[in-house]
């Protein structure tokens, strides 16, 4: 996994609340058996018409709107488990998400994938839509260390919060398999005692 | 309604709950300020979310660690037609065949590919064969995975990197979620089911309103459900963003896991049965949140939007805008605008094109008998397309038996073979654009039943009345 430390980008708004798996990456792209090719089919059907041309209003078709950060409306990522949702995040180049609220397995798969989902408060939110009417190429600050975002028009910063565990694993890059697989030893015996 | 939502305070030495019990018994080892190493009893795997995950054990050159521990079975994207031949569209074809090799690769025991006697979707062969057991840790890469919670299980969907995790340590990540107890005293109304409830739930709590909690499903309402009206309870747990969802173990729960295929026997059913007899919460034990609703205020329930939490009464309206939160009003007209509804209408008569009677949801034996039992006698309405699928081979089965299936082939209708079909339509059962399907599964998404598919989500009976009236008809006559 990538190592994760700072970023400042500019940023991709979608200003929608409930934002869904089924909309991240609709089921019928789900029949893949690997993890690549899936960014280009983010949004699907919010990006493209029937014919594959691009829906001209949709913000991934707006070339003003370009950054690796994703700004989105509370309860984003709701639904189903699959972590296509986020291989089609990571896939397309986001490597943070903001919003107001996350659903569980989602927050969960983004961070296995090196996604760092930024939950802000809602006020938070909305300056962020505000100030990019009037500044579209706006930027945001993530500074993972320290646990702060930063609106760079209006310099305000929040902390948001994330695990300890899950912190350092994205700062080393490393991912939970590697840690379980550290830990045979005592899950041998958990198993020996529940016998 | 009495919508009450308490913050306990923070100290554990009140009682246990039932949720403390079945995880402290199942932690490994907690890392300091991080996640518990969680051990799972059993997990379910599809073809859809493992393939990645078999990859990753091929990657770093590992075993699955118990496979005896893995159930597998095919179902979300299989045909519901014609199963005894090839897939046709070769994609899918190549994903079940991915599946069948990992099955093989990796000496997995129980594994239940299509035609398979034990197979269909995973959370109704589950608890049909007797995997799914109460006091245990279950997992599947699939957020419905906590329908199995109706047993008195820890049962919660993950993402294939944590699929990954179990096959090779039989073990995931966990952070402790909180607790939350939702209790419904009195008794539904007749032609009321359990899927009413689950709507009528989350219509209250909303998509996200469960976000970060376990909850435990109590009082008189869930008490005298039977499991498979439990399940259905359970299944939506996830529908208001909820970890998992629980019902604590009793008579009905024993009676039903006894006798079935890997359910425990003789001596072992003896010393489960005085362990599974613990698994209540205490009665001091204190919830992070509880609610509480009267069952008796529960309607047939329908969904006008296009997530579940959109759910109303069949006879009421949907909000008028002022109703709704200021931040919320785009996202609800977007939605509205997707269904082709309006703010203040009723749906009362909204004409019907497809119905979807299936999923893990509302795929059991139960819900065939109530949408068998409405059509008795009646003609399905001649423009509605109808897919009846069952959940699997042996719900499948006690249709034939029961002499369900002639009332429905009486009625117009027919019956396809198992899988998760409609519900997400990975298959070819997709719903065409801006035609309307009431469904009884769990998902009212845009494009969920196939792209532009408009979804109204509503239990078996109301299905039924659908099926029969053409539109959206209140079975209570």
């Amino acid at each position: 996994m990538e190592k994760f430390k700072k970023l400042t980008s500019s940023i991709v708004p979608l200003p929608i609340e409930n934002v869904d798996t089924d909309q991240i990456i609709p089921a019928r792209f789900l029949k893949a058996v690997n993890k690549e090719g899936f960014g280009d089919n983010l949004f699907a059907d919010w990006r493209y018409n029937k014919d594959g041309s691009p829906k001209i209003d949709f913000v991934l078709n707006n070339s003003q709107f370009i950054g690796s950060i994703l700004v989105a409306g509370k309860n984003f990522g709701s639904g189903s488990s699959r972590e296509h949702a986020a291989w089609a995040i990571a896939g397309y180049g986001f490597k943070v998400i903001v919003s107001s609220f996350f659903a569980d397995i989602f927050r969960n798969n983004a961070l296995n994938n090196g996604v760092l989902p930024v939950m802000v408060s809602p006020e938070f939110l909305s300056e962020i839509f505000y100030d990019l009417q009037s500044n579209s190429a706006m930027t945001l600050t993530i500074d993972l260390e320290n646990q702060t975002i930063t609106n760079n028009v209006n310099r305000k910063s929040e902390k948001f919060e994330i695990n300890p565990y899950k912190k350092e694993c994205l700062i080393k890059g490393l991912d939970d398999i590697d840690y379980l697989l550290s830990k045979k030893d005592l899950i041998e015996s958990y198993e020996k005692s529940i016998d | 309604m009495n919508l009450q939502s308490q913050k306990s305070p923070s100290g554990k030495f009140n009682g246990l709950t039932l949720f403390d019990k079945i995880w402290d018994a199942h932690v490994v080892s907690s890392i300091e300020n991080g996640p518990t190493i969680l051990y799972i009893d059993r997990h379910f795997c599809h073809e859809v979310t493992s393939p990645q995950a078999f990859d990753g054990l091929r990657v770093r050159g590992l075993k699955v660690l118990r496979p005896e521990k893995t159930t597998m079975t095919a179902d979300h994207n299989t045909p519901t037609i014609d199963q005894d031949k090839p897939v046709t569209d070769p994609i899918s074809r190549n994903q079940l065949d991915t599946f069948s090799k990992n099955a093989a690769e990796f000496n997995m025991p129980l594994f239940y590919p299509l035609g398979h006697p034990n197979n269909g979707v995973v959370h109704i062969i589950g608890p049909e064969n007797g995997f799914t057991q109460p006091g245990t840790t279950i997992v599947c890469g699939d957020s419905h995975t906590s329908t199995h919670g109706a047993f008195g299980a820890i049962a919660f969907g993950i993402g294939t990197s944590e699929v990954e995790m179990v096959l090779a340590t039989q073990t995931v990540l966990q952070t402790r979620p909180k607790t939350m107890r939702i209790t419904f005293n009195g008794n539904l109304n007749s032609s009321v089911t359990a899927k009413d409830l689950a709507l009528y739930m989350i219509s209250k709590l909303t998509t996200g309103g469960a976000t970060g909690y376990f909850v435990e499903y109590a009082g008189e309402a869930i008490r005298n459900m039977s499991m498979e009206e439990r399940m259905t309870v359970c299944n939506l747990s996830i529908e208001m963003g909820a970890r998992g969802g629980m019902i604590a173990p009793d008579e009905t729960t024993f009676a039903y896991v006894q006798g079935r295929e890997f359910a425990p026997k003789g001596k072992d059913l003896e010393r489960k049965l005085s362990y599974w007899k613990t698994l209540q919460s205490d009665e001091n034990a204190v919830f992070d949140k509880e609610y509480s609703f009267d069952a008796a205020d529960i309607q047939p329930m329908i969904t006008y939007g296009t997530n579940p939490g959109m759910g109303m009464g069949i006879n009421d309206y949907i909000p008028e805008i002022e109703k709704i939160d200021e931040a919320g009003r785009i996202s609800f007209l977007k939605s509205l605008e997707y269904m082709g509804f309006k703010p203040g209408e009723q749906l009362l008569n909204k004409q019907v094109d497809y119905v979807f009677l299936g999923s893990c949801t509302n795929g059991r034996i139960e819900d065939f008998r109530l949408f068998a039992n409405y059509v008795k006698g009646k003609k399905k309405a001649e423009h509605v397309v109808a897919w009846l699928v069952p959940g699997s081979w042996k719900v499948e089965n006690q249709i034939r038996e029961e002499g369900l299936l002639e009332i429905l082939t009486d009625a117009g209708f027919k019956l396809r073979q198992p899988g998760c079909s409609a519900c997400l339509a990975m298959n070819d059962d997709k719903v065409p654009a801006g035609k309307y399907a009431v469904s009884t599964s769990n998902r009212n998404f845009e494009g969920r039943q196939g792209p532009g598919a408009r979804t109204i989500l509503a239990g078996p009976l109301v299905a039924a009345a659908a099926a029969v009236a053409g539109c959206i008809f209140d079975p209570r006559g």
